[in-house]
């Protein structure tokens, strides 16, 4: 291709074709940007959370770098000479001083820090959306569970980054987080002391793990999340979007905008409006005020000390827990804590395995492009639901202290409210919210078959008064009635081809009872059929 | 001698006797007079007891008993001193509305003069720490670092880093500190009033109490200054996190959906 431009009859190429020229020579990019630029992608604003993580993300990259260049990870005494008065004079770590130095003294640095920060809790409370919306619509199913794995790692990933973040400044406030920290890694049994001394150097808090928790930060933990992002963002290129059932959209195409013009224009000018209302809430509104807090001092601790929101369920994990002590051999063991930090990964886990669940439940292999509408999935649904209520509790449980103050109460009785909740919440979240989609799937149906209440009132020769139902379009009916409804799994032939009872394994057992939950009667409504639909349209003037 | 007996039937002799007896009077009335105003002042002082304990049976008598002795409703006020009084009165926490968990601060019902009185009232009850004066409280002068250092080390851990105030276990609770009376978080730190422990001088000395003043003054009322912007309540994380769900995620939902809207209409050829 490359020779044909150039020696065009009508002289030189223009300078673009030949930049262009030149690089596709070099990179080989014509095909790759060919096959690319024209990529569609379908239109709907949930598809643009995951956007809001990758700006938010970039946002943090690039403010990051800024407050690297001014940050001293180290644990040195010193004594703060800055211009905030209430602070001066005091003995504080280096760390802690750069930090005052950044907020006071570096031409805008607060606003930096602050933009940092707020980022920092939209890219966690923005993968946490993201992530909700890609289950409630089915879109981890085959063949997008390997992409799920990925953003679920992001997320956590992002939760460790923003604490060891947060602890970096070694104000009052973090430094109580870290101890927090130590305190659960003391709590394991036999290595627990030798964790900790690992972990800080030596006894809490010692003089390295700024210098440590730094090096996670700004290098390993980052570097892990920029290569997932890229792979995360590979696999979406290589899947194709998703897209919403409806008229011409099938499991085989995908219907939308190419990315070139439309949604390079489209993104990038999303990217700005992300910075913008980063910036906006980061210039307004403080976060983290470390001079209000101070310098940590393992002797100091204030109340109303909470984690940042993403880690905020692991402090009601531990809030809520019962202060149980047992003696082992001679040994404490400390459960308060120990138990809260084993449920701690187990809470996450719960939701990153559940399409594998699903799947196995299912016994579906087939690939999926279409989303569900989370009502015709009311099992799914229900305990997505359920796992954000409970994870809600754990927050709840987390600010104790604030609801007990805000709201007057006792925070015994919230801290009760939480024990209870954990365990009785998210059953009734489960049980309420597949009662609704159910509600909703009959609603669908009535549609369909009836049409949609025009709140038109007729009164017929004999008196009786009807709402006239207006029958849908075409576009609406295929939309509602578009999902695939599935039949519960069977168990097998009880006896062999032999006429011998068979043994069936109890995972079989399972997966049938899970699957009658799933797809049974009474666990979705089955939708309407073309004969029910033709038989109550066929015009006798029913509505 | 002999001039002046030379002298006694000098027509002015009369008259300097007068005014030498005069001067003599005087003079014992001027020695004396100190005595008479100190009996005076007790007077007044027993009369600001008549009238606190005439306030005190109207107001407080039906919990903290009659003389002062405590029931089962409430303390005995033997030796709380005035300062107690001053303070819980002051700030409208007595007389409780009602009992529970903790009184809560109210408005102020009684003039200065009238707590005067029932302090004095308390006070004669038994020897306890007396009113403050201006000087010992005022922030003037004192050394607000260290009275952040100190307020960190030993009252943070209940009224939050700046004095944004937290919770106690059932339902009681460290009040905010948001402008509250110099005078009132001495009284406050003496006394040791509800679930407070108290701070005598012996434990913190006058001079660290008006740093820990002067501290708040810095970091908690009006003239605070806010770098960075609004404070959301100084709570810490769990308004952040509330703040960043609502408003940030929330404006960029709206922002998507708001872009998501403004789509190019596929061309139908």
């Amino acid at each position: 291709m490359s020779t044909t431009t150039t020696k065009d009859a009508r002289g030189k190429a223009p300078a673009g074709e030949r930049v262009a020229d030149w690089a596709d020579g070099r990179l080989g990019i014509y095909s790759l940007a060919k096959a690319n630029m024209r990529k569609i992608f379908p239109d709907h604003p949930s598809f643009m959370l995951g956007e809001i993580c990758l700006y938010s993300f970039i946002i943090i990259i690039l403010t990051g770098v800024y407050l690297t260049l001014f940050f001293h990870p180290s644990m040195n005494e010193v004594e703060y000479t800055g211009s905030y008065v209430p602070l001066q004079g005091q003995l504080m770590s280096e760390a802690f001083n750069s930090t005052m130095h950044i907020s006071f003294d570096v031409r805008g640095g607060l606003l930096i820090r602050q933009i940092h920060h707020w980022a920092a809790l939209v890219f966690l409370a923005g993968m946490f959306v993201h992530m909700m919306r890609v289950f409630f619509t089915g879109a981890f199913r085959k063949p997008r569970e390997i992409n799920w794995v990925f953003g679920f790692l992001l997320f956590v990933l992002g939760m460790f980054t923003g604490f060891t973040g947060y602890s970096l400044p070694d104000d009052l406030l973090s430094g109580t987080g870290v101890r927090f920290m130590e305190g659960a890694v003391l709590s394991v049994p036999i290595v627990g002391t030798y964790l900790s001394f690992f972990l800080f150097g030596g006894e809490f808090p010692g003089g390295d793990f700024v210098a440590r928790f730094f090096a996670v930060h700004v290098l390993l933990l980052p570097g892990i999340m920029l290569g997932l992002v890229v792979a995360h963002l590979i696999l979406v290129f290589y899947h194709k979007h998703t897209q919403f059932a409806g008229p011409g959209r099938t499991n085989n195409n995908v219907v939308g905008m190419p990315l070139l013009p439309v949604y390079m224009a489209k993104a990038g000018g999303f990217f700005f409006l992300v910075f913008g209302v980063i910036a906006v809430i980061a210039a307004l509104v403080q976060i983290n005020p470390i001079w209000a807090m101070g310098p940590y001092r393992p002797d100091q601790v204030s109340t109303g000390a909470q984690p940042d929101w993403y880690m905020g369920f692991s402090e009601g994990l531990i809030r809520a827990m019962p202060g149980w002590e047992i003696d082992f051999a001679g040994h404490t063991l400390v459960l308060g804590v120990f138990i809260p930090l084993m449920i701690f990964p187990l809470v996450l886990v719960a939701i990153a395995v559940y399409p594998f669940i699903e799947s196995w439940v299912t016994g579906d292999k087939r690939e999926h492009h279409i989303l569900d509408r989370p009502r015709n999935a009311p099992t799914r649904t229900g305990v997505g639901v359920a796992w954000i209520t409970w994870y809600v509790v754990m927050l709840i449980g987390g600010g104790n202290d604030l609801f007990a103050t805000h709201f007057h109460l006792s925070i015994n009785a919230v801290t009760w409210f939480v024990r209870i909740a954990f365990f009785v919440a998210p059953v009734i979240a489960f049980i309420v919210t597949k009662r609704i989609c159910l509600g909703l799937q009959r609603r669908d149906r009535d549609k369909v078959l009836h049409g949609r209440e025009s709140g038109i009132i007729k009164r017929l020769p004999h008196g009786e008064f009807i709402e006239i139902h207006e029958p849908l379009s075409q576009e609406q009916l295929h939309t509602l009635t578009a999902h695939e409804q599935y039949e519960p799994v069977e168990i097998g032939p009880k006896v062999d081809e032999y006429g011998v009872e068979r043994k069936i394994p109890a995972s079989e057992k399972l997966r049938a009872k899970l699957s009658e939950n799933y797809y049974g009667e009474g666990h979705q409504i089955p939708k309407p059929t073309v004969d029910e639909f033709k038989e109550i349209t066929s015009g006798h003037g029913h509505h | 001698m002999k001039k002046l007996s030379a002298r006694r039937r000098h027509p002015l002799a009369a008259v300097v006797v007068l005014l030498l007896a005069l001067a003599c009077t005087g003079g014992l009335y001027a020695v004396f007079a100190p005595a008479d105003k100190a009996q005076a002042e007790e007077t007044s002082q027993s009369l600001a007891i008549d009238e606190g304990k005439k306030l005190y049976s109207v107001g407080c008598a039906s919990c903290h008993g009659t003389g002062g002795q405590g029931t089962s409703d409430g303390p005995s006020l033997v030796g709380v001193g005035a300062a107690a009084v001053d303070f819980q009165v002051g700030t409208g926490r007595m007389p409780a509305q009602q009992p529970g968990a903790q009184v809560p601060k109210k408005k102020n019902i009684y003039t200065q003069a009238e707590i005067d009185q029932l302090a004095a009232y308390i006070a004669s009850l038994g020897a306890g720490p007396a009113v403050p004066t201006e000087e010992q409280y005022s922030p003037e002068g004192a050394n607000i670092a260290r009275g952040g250092e100190l307020f960190r080390t030993n009252c943070a851990q209940c009224h939050n880093f700046t004095g944004k105030g937290g919770a106690l276990t059932h339902g009681k609770y460290a009040p905010a500190l948001d402008d509250v009376d110099p005078k009132h978080i001495y009284q406050a730190m003496l006394t040791g009033p509800q679930n407070m422990p108290s701070f005598p001088d012996t434990t913190m000395s006058e001079e660290n109490k008006k740093d820990i003043i002067a501290y708040l003054d810095a970091v908690n009322s009006d003239e605070t200054v806010e770098p960075g912007g609004l404070n959301l309540g100084g709570l810490g994380p769990v308004t952040e996190g509330l703040f960043g769900w609502i408003f940030g995620l929330g404006a960029l939902v709206a922002v998507a959906i708001w872009v998501a809207a403004r789509t190019a209409k596929a061309k139908k050829s």
